[in-house]
């Protein structure tokens, strides 16, 4: 069964979660033989390809739903930059290792919500990508959680720069919770997840470990926006021509 | 192309011979990774397949794998990949689990699949040691060779093993 809601609003809906996943798994990919081990090197890309996989079943459905005979490679590779509607905390450059575990813990907990949620979205094909997704989702909170705490509960230095990173994705969490109208339509709908009703629980998480990281809660001075929207930060284009140069060169290339 | 169509019973026992690319010592029926096998009014075989993880990048080659069992006993057959119902640790089969810890892998435990909760510290439940069977065991990394494996030390014979997680 499929929702009752506009296919090209469920389409666009589910665009952003797929969007959100595929740029967090090329920031990840991006640590590739730069990881401070080789434990975490090969942690920081499984997580990436847990997210590169939960993308492709995300674009394919938006594709389907789109009906333009559209692929997941298409969505992926031949949008220009204002067509991706990720939130900007996706896309925040990875910085320290710090800063990319502060990226991590507030996606993951992002990701076991509202994954969760959409387990019984009125999208089937949305739910059933949700439902294998989330529990990858739990894993990658676990393992944020075990080093932001390790870090935060370290030495002086691990402290101040893992309390460096966080100040610094910090503000960039609230777009995970704003509701425009898609997103209103797509909550009546069933299709998608309240981010009103899901912020509780990942603040509530969120807090817990930085608690026990010993770590403060930013103060909230500012707060980015407009990925939804298809607004980026200035290190997004070139995340975009790096993942998209080969497909682009050399288009239908196959190997 | 002639084809005559198998039973069920005889198809999954062809599919035997499909064994998972990156732990070949399991089949894909034994992991759960093999859904549902029928034959379809067309006569052709029709097989479901799942991942364990959305990322497996195994999939592929999976499926090309049915799609050559099948070829081989003259059969037509599709492949269909579904996610739901989503693929657990408890799909794989009490001979799989034995099949694993043959090949020194720890098979998984029972699963936690509570809402938002972060544990920290030394997992609750510890894998018993594949080549020793002691419990006293400990995780190097979460992480191991493949998404569904981390990497366990064993602290009486002091090898180090995969383990497959509880999902």
């Amino acid at each position: 069964m499929t929702s009752t809601a506009p296919t090209t609003d469920v389409a666009a809906y589910v665009l952003r979660l797929g969007d959100d996943a595929l740029v967090l798994a090329q920031r990840l990919g991006e640590w590739a033989a730069k990881s401070p081990t080789i434990e975490e090197d090969v942690a920081l890309l499984n997580v990436g390809l847990d997210l590169l996989g939960q993308a492709r079943s995300l674009l394919a459905r938006a594709a389907e739903l789109e009906g333009r005979g559209r692929g997941e490679d298409d969505l992926a590779y031949f949008r220009d930059e204002r067509e991706f509607t990720n939130a900007q905390l996706f896309e925040l450059e990875n910085g320290d290792f710090g800063r990319t575990m502060a990226r991590q813990l507030l996606a993951s907990a992002w990701h076991v919500g509202v994954y969760d949620a959409l387990s019984d979205s009125a999208d089937e094909g949305l739910a059933a990508v949700a439902a294998k997704a989330v529990k990858e989702a739990r894993y990658h909170l676990d393992h944020a959680a075990t080093w932001v705490v390790r870090l935060g509960d370290g030495t002086d230095e691990s402290h101040r720069r893992m309390q460096a990173g966080l100040d610094d994705v910090w503000p960039f969490a609230a777009e995970l919770f704003e509701v425009d109208p898609l997103v209103e339509r797509m909550v009546a709908a069933g299709v998608a997840a309240d981010p009103r009703s899901l912020e509780p629980a990942w603040r509530s998480a969120v807090e817990s470990v930085l608690a026990q990281a010993t770590l403060s809660v930013p103060e909230t001075t500012w707060a980015p926006t407009g990925g939804r929207s298809g607004v980026h930060i200035e290190a997004f284009g070139y995340l975009l021509a790096e993942m998209q140069h080969i497909a682009r060169s050399h288009p239908g290339a196959s190997w | 192309m002639t084809s005559f169509a198998p039973d069920v019973a005889e198809v999954r026992t062809a599919l035997d011979a499909v064994t998972d690319p990156e732990i070949p010592v399991v089949t894909i029926a034994d992991l759960g990774i093999l859904r549902e096998v029928e034959v379809a009014e067309d006569g052709a075989v029709e097989v479901t397949i799942t991942p364990t993880y959305s990322g497996c990048p195994a999939m592929q080659e999976i499926a090309a794998d049915v799609q050559q069992v099948l070829a081989q006993h003259g059969w037509a057959g599709r492949v269909r990949t579904t996610l739901s119902p989503a693929w657990t640790t408890d799909w794989i089969t009490d001979r799989g689990r034995e099949a694993l810890r043959r090949h020194g892998i720890a098979p998984p435990g029972p699963r936690n699949d509570g809402p938002v909760l972060v544990q920290l510290g030394r997992p609750s439940w510890q894998p018993a040691c594949p080549l020793c069977g002691s419990t006293d065991t400990e995780e190097t990394s979460r992480f191991s060779s493949t998404s569904c494996k981390s990497l366990w030390r064993c602290r009486s014979c002091r090898e180090p093993f995969d383990h497959f997680k509880s999902h």
